[in-house]
This record gives structure tokens, sequence and C-alpha cells, in this order.
């Protein structure tokens, strides 16, 4: 596409308060390849192993990050009030989200309590809560929970709370990796507003 | 769960911590945990970074030899007078499909637009300092590198209203962090809601805004003037991306009295240092990457810290001063750090306005506090200092988002910020301050006219940040405050050993108490302030009038990573009774 006219497109798709006019969702797709990201270096995310509730094993930056738009938060099932309201905020947004979820977002829910919270306690929980395709409950080695909490931000400077898996259970972070964007709101916010921040992930661009 | 699940859960955390933190690892174990690419470079490092207790940052800025640059100095955007343009502001938006929707602009009929300015904002490469890369930043207009500041000033007058007609020309496409949607907030202003820049009213790439600014003093008062206000993006969820990114500038506010010339014979004025000697001095805290472009963590949830400082968008810069009297109009944007600043001499100065407005007396400081978003004008005199060279030093500790540790670093050890290079002693018309200089009283605080009193409480809840127990959501009004009365505000923090810079939008307020002790006067705080540094702990009681315009508003903590993350409420001016 010649600059002129993928400029005339870019300032035909006018976004007042998150709401696309005289465009769709349809409409929108990822950007080009080949431009930088300005001061957001790659390769942050640990690439470790982590398993799904669907009995599948998957690369954390390759298999379930790279290019596609993101919704993490850490959960564990024995969690006492803000998990099960976090996973209900979080089936409404993926209703919210429809057919999208599977297709260009995904949802995952790692869990800070691999020991207890095996496979087929993961499965029943996805099951429980009745979350749709395109959300995978994961999870890894201690190790690994341990890096990747890390490196996900959900730490607390506090080392008491940061030793209390309760505290970092009230995030979720919303991220497309293909552009390099990453925002954060919190889990058991209303579904709206998790699918608002969502909705700030897509590039705003048209073909 | 079991309890001693939880404590053996606890001791293995705290090993794990200590085990990657202090973190000699081998390189085999670097590669087991996913830390070393194939190729060898260190990939997970900045995913244990300063979060991960006091280990002081991972990522650390190149070495930039400090005051080898001059400084930039903020020139004021030229707007247009002509008929035409000023013809062309409406009230309601128009049938142009570029303009943003929104209300239609309040009380226009008698402060219709007598001047009209146009911000085009998009990336501009600039370079910070000779060390750093040549980089895009997002400004909001052209600038020239070589002689001017990268952040724009707008030079506003009281009963002089003005249209900002604010442009997105942001890559709709682009990468990394920030986000090319805006809506341009001034900082302090008396604005109608549809003007004030609220976070969730961002629009797009291709699009703009007209923000209409009155410039009229709240209720008709003349002791209201706000001095010294500021633009930044808001975008929600963005905000602390799109001001680090570099999309800030100023505004001064000038009247009758703080007419801005410091030669000025009305007898009422009071003769400040102005033209060339009245300098704003804008203080922002960055950390570059390797590569020397300003890197933003993305994954920090707590605040940023940077060890880098730049002022009016070079690191570490000189400036040449006459010696004579200034006038500092300082601004911390933040995104995260506090400061308590001092002279490298020692130098008293004067205070004369906290949050850039006027104070009703001169206050003879040795240093001043101040947490993101405040600001403070100074009057300093340099032509007694026998040193060629002084410099502005941040003597504050500030190691993680928290807040500041409480320790006062010498000025031998703290951070210098700003070089003064002394030149020749020159005239002085200025007004030579004392204790007694009347500067702006301040509005009576009338109990009578309070109508409801409130409590704020802010509060950290499984590593999310709620206001009285409650998340924020953009359609759910906080709290509706009655037009024309005044409302008493408790402002609480119950997060623990957190601080937070709250701020409100649209009223400046006076502080009555913190945790029950009177402000007295003589004190800096006795004073009209949208910015309150909260204390771990505390509580702020305040006095705040609601007037003029009706709409929504934010009230949000102005460490902008906490603000980021959702740690904001929403209040309403209604016409209707308080609730
Ligand atoms: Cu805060």
């Amino acid at each position: 596409m010649d600059m002129r006219r993928r400029q005339f497109l870019v300032s035909s798709a006018v976004i007042v308060g998150g709401v696309l006019l005289g465009t769709t969702m349809a409409d929108l797709i990822a950007p080009a390849e080949g431009e930088s990201f300005d001061g957001s270096p790659d390769g942050r995310f640990p690439n470790i192993v982590l398993h799904g509730h669907d009995g599948g094993a998957y690369r954390f930056y390759d298999d379930l990050i790279r290019d596609k738009i993101v919704l993490i938060n850490m959960f564990f099932t024995g969690c006492g009030d803000i998990c099960p309201l976090s996973t209900q905020h979080l089936v409404q947004a993926q209703e919210m989200l429809g057919d999208r979820v599977g297709r260009d977002i995904f949802m995952y829910s790692i869990t800070l309590n691999p020991e207890l919270d095996t496979e087929p306690v993961i499965r029943d929980y996805a099951e429980t809560y009745g979350v749709g395709p395109g959300w995978l409950f994961l999870r890894a080695s201690r190790d690994d929970t341990e890096l990747l909490r890390r490196a996900l931000g959900f730490v607390d400077p506090d080392p008491a709370l940061d030793a209390d898996l309760e505290t970092h259970i009230g995030v979720v972070k919303f991220g497309n990796d293909a552009i390099g964007r990453w925002g954060a709101c919190p889990s058991f916010a209303d579904a709206e507003e998790i699918v608002a921040g969502v909705r700030t992930l897509d590039p705003i661009k048209r073909t | 769960m079991v309890r001693h699940d939880i404590e053996s859960q606890r001791e293995r955390a705290r090993l794990n911590r200590m085990e990657i933190i202090d973190a000699k690892l081998s390189r085999r174990e670097m590669m087991k945990y996913g830390l070393l690419t194939a190729g060898g470079a260190l990939v997970a490092k900045s995913g244990l970074s300063i979060r991960a207790a006091s280990a002081g940052g991972a990522v650390t800025s190149p070495a930039t030899t400090p005051f080898i640059e001059p400084m930039r100095v903020l020139t004021p955007h030229s707007g247009s007078r002509l008929q035409d343009d000023l013809d062309h502001c409406t009230a309601t938006v128009s049938d142009d499909p570029k303009e943003a929707a929104r209300a239609a602009h309040q009380l226009w009929k008698g402060n219709e637009p007598q001047v009209v300015y146009n911000f085009t904002q998009k990336p501009r490469l600039y370079r910070p300092h000779p060390k750093l890369a040549e980089q895009n930043i997002w400004t909001f207009r052209d600038f020239n590198k070589d002689t001017e500041s990268p952040l724009t000033m707008i030079h506003a007058r009281y009963g002089e209203p003005s249209m900002v007609y604010s442009h997105n020309e942001l890559p709709a496409n682009h990468k990394g962090y920030g986000n090319p949607m805006v809506t341009t907030h001034l900082h302090n202003a008396h604005n109608a809601s549809e003007s004030d820049g609220n976070p969730t009213d961002y629009f797009g790439p291709g699009s703009y805004k007209t923000f209409h600014y009155p410039n009229m003093y709240a209720g008709g008062d003349e002791r209201e003037a706000l001095g010294f206000l500021w633009f930044h993006d808001h975008c929600m969820d963005y905000t602390s991306q799109n001001v680090y990114r570099g999309l800030v500038g100023t505004y001064l506010l000038f009247d009758r009295y703080d007419s801005g010339n410091e030669e000025d014979t009305d007898s009422k004025a009071i003769r400040l240092p102005s033209g060339k000697y009245d300098v704003p001095l804008v203080i922002e805290n960055k950390v570059y990457d390797k590569n020397g472009v300003a890197y933003f963590d993305l994954f920090n949830l707590d605040g940023i810290i940077g060890d880098k400082f730049l002022v009016n968008g070079n690191v570490q810069p000189y400036f040449e001063v006459d010696r004579r009297r200034y006038r500092f109009r300082l601004l911390n944007t933040g995104p995260s750090r506090f400061y308590q600043f001092k002279f490298s001499n020692g130098m008293k100065f004067w205070q004369v306005s906290n949050d850039g407005n006027l104070l009703p007396f001169p206050i003879e400081r040795d240093s001043v506090s101040m947490s993101v978003a405040e600001r403070m004008d100074i009057v300093v005199d340099f032509s007694g200092v026998t040193d060629n060279i002084v410099y502005l030093v941040n003597v504050l500790e500030h190691k993680d988002g928290t807040g500041p540790t409480g320790k006062i670093l010498s000025t031998g050890v703290g951070d210098k910020i700003l070089q003064f290079r002394l030149g020749a002693k020159v005239t002085d018309n200025s007004r030579v301050l004392t204790k007694t200089t009347e500067l702006r009283r301040l509005p009576d605080i009338n109990m009578s006219e309070v109508k409801k009193e409130r409590n704020w409480t802010f509060n950290r809840r499984n590593g999310a940040w709620v206001v009285n127990g409650e998340l924020f959501n953009r359609n759910v009004v906080n709290a509706r405050c009655q037009k024309n009365t005044a409302e008493i505000w408790n402002i609480t923090n119950a997060s623990g050993g957190w601080s937070h810079p709250i701020h409100m939008h649209y009223e400046e307020f006076q502080i009555l108490s913190r945790n029950g002790v009177p402000i007295k006067d003589g004190d800096p705080e006795k004073s009209r302030k949208d910015v309150i540094w909260l204390h771990p702990n505390e509580t702020v009681k305040i006095f705040v009038r609601f007037r003029d315009f009706t709409g929504k508003y934010p009230l949000h903590c102005h460490n902008v990573v906490h603000e980021d993350h959702a740690m904001m409420a929403r209040y309403d001016v209604v016409d209707d009774a308080s609730s």
C-alpha cells in the first residue's frame, strides 16, 4: 500500500472513548513487520514450559505470547474470595469478547500453587466456571512459576507480602506482543473495564 | 489451605527470591531458567529488576557526562488571533468527521476564544544527551532542537479565553510502550469536564479534539488565580507510558497582580522576575537502555524510578544565569519519584507558590519537597553568590515505587540535577521579597458552605489498588458533588508502607489538617493545592468548593504507574443534591 493511501485510511479510523467510528473490529489487522520496538526490548519473557488443563505442553513465549493479544492472571484454586470473583469477571469478559477469544485473543490463568493445582484440579476448576475455548489454565514447576511471576511483575516490594500468594492474584496483565503494548487492570474489576483495557491493544489501522 | 503448607511455601519463596536476586547463577542454571537465549543474551534480566527487593535496578542507563549541554528553555507556543480562526471555533462539535466527539463547551457565551492554538502530537527526533541515542519522543509541537526545549508552553492571561485544537498525529501502527490514543489534560485548570482531558475521553490518530480554556477565576474570585499549570497526556491505562514518551508541557497563567512584568507600573503588580528570568524547570526521571533509548518497564506495577534526571528535556544540562533574581517554576513530572531540592551552596530562597498557586506571603526556605505532579515557584537571588558554579541537588533517597525511603542525603551525595554557571551582575527591577510581601490572599474557608463530608480511603487489595474498597469503573460515579457547595474530604492512606501523590482534577483545595494536626499560617501547605503528598497511614482533611461547571472528573494517584493500574475514582459535579 502506498503511503498516501495508508495515511488516508489511518485518518479515517477515528476512535473516541474506545469506540470505533467508521470502522469495525474486523477491519483491524496487525501492523506491518519490520518496525522497531522503540524502548521496549525483546526477550523479557522466560520461555519456560507450562502444562495446560487441556493436557497440552506450551512454551511460554513461543506458544502463548508471540504475536498474540493476551490476558494473563495468576490464581490458585484454593484461594479465598478473590480468585472466584476474578474468574467470574474474566468469564464475563470472555463472553463479551466473543469469538475473538481463541482466534486472536488468548486468556491464561497461571497457578501459583502447582503442587496442589494438578492437571485434573485445574481442569475441574475451568469446567466449574464454564470457561470457553481460547482460555487455558496453566501450571509450571515451582521454580518456573516463580521466575514467570517476577518477569510479569506480579511482585510486592514487601518481602512478607511478596511471599503471600494472595498478593499476586488481583491483577490481570493484558498485552499485544506484535506491537509491544502492555497494560494492566484489577482482575476482579467489572468485566466491561477489563474488556475496555483489552480493546486498547488493537492497532488502529485498516487494510 | 493448611497452615504449614503456607509456611513452607513462604520459606521456599524466600529461598527462591534470594537465589535469583543474589544470583550468582551459573550459565547452565541461567539456560535452565530461560534467562539466556541461545545466542547468550540475557533475556529476562529486566524481569528481575528493581522490583526484586532492593537490587538497585537491572536496567542501568549508559554513562552520560553531566553538564556538557546547555539547558533548553521552554518557549511560548504562538497562537492565532486572526478573526477567521476565532470564527471557526464552535461550542458544539463541528461536522468535520475528524473532530472527536464531546459535549458542547459549557459557559461558551461571554468566554468565546480570543486566541487559538494548535497542538500536533507526533513523534519527533531528539537526542536528550550526546551519549544517548537520537530517538523518537512524542511532543505537542515542532521545536528547534538546537535551541528550544521539546516541551511546549503556553502563556495565558485571565480574561483571555483560548481554544486548543489538539491534533493526534501519532502513528496508528505504533509499536512499543505508549498508546497513540490521547486525551490532553491541563493539570489544575478550572476547566469544564469536556475540556479537562478526562482519562476515559481518549481519541485516536487522525482525529482532533478542541479544548476550551476560559481562563476564568473559580467562582469569579481573583484569590483563586492559578499560576503554573501543566499539560500531559492522560490516556486511561497508558498515562505513565505516554507521559514518559514526552507528552508534557507547561501553562503559565498571568493576571493583573502576577502580570509577568517585573517593571509593571501598576501599583497592584507583584513584579516577580519576568521574561527570561521567569524559567520553568521541568524535571523528568528516566532510565535508558543500552542503546541509549528511553526504556519503560511494562511489567513494573509499583512505580518507575529512573537513574537519569532531565531538565526541560535534557539529561543534566547546565544553565548560564546572570547574578540577579530568578523565578524558577519547578515541576516534577514523575513518573514515580519524589524529590527534596536544595542548592549545593546551601543558599536560601523564597518559595512563592504551592502547586503553582501563589502563597499569601513568600516563605524563606533552604529546601523544597515535591511529590509527583506538584509545582513550586521559587525566587532565587544569585546576586550575592560568590561561587561561580551552583547545583540544584535532590537529597531525597527514593529506591522503589513504594515511595521515598525518608533518608535525606548530604548535598555532596545527592543527585546533581542542574548546574548553574553564574555570570555578571545585571540590572534587576523585580521586587525585593520579604516575609511580608503580599502575594495573593487565600480564599476564606466558610464551613457553612459545607454540604457533605466524604472519606476517600486508598488501599491495596491482592496487589490491586482500591478506593473505598471499590475498583475503578468509568461508568460508576463514586461521588456526586453539588455545584455551588463545598465539601470536606478525608483522604486516607491505608495501603501500608506506600506513599501516594493524590490529585483531584478541577478545583484546587485547601488542606485543613494532617492526621488531625491543623495546618498553621506560614506553613507552605497553608495554600491552594491540587496534589497531596500522602504519607503511609496518613489522613489528610481538605476543604474544596465546586463551582461554575458540571460533569465528570477523576481523583487519582499521580504516581502514574499506580494510576494506570486503576488507582482512581470518579466524582461528578452536578446541579442536583449531593450523593
Ligand atoms: Cu500511588
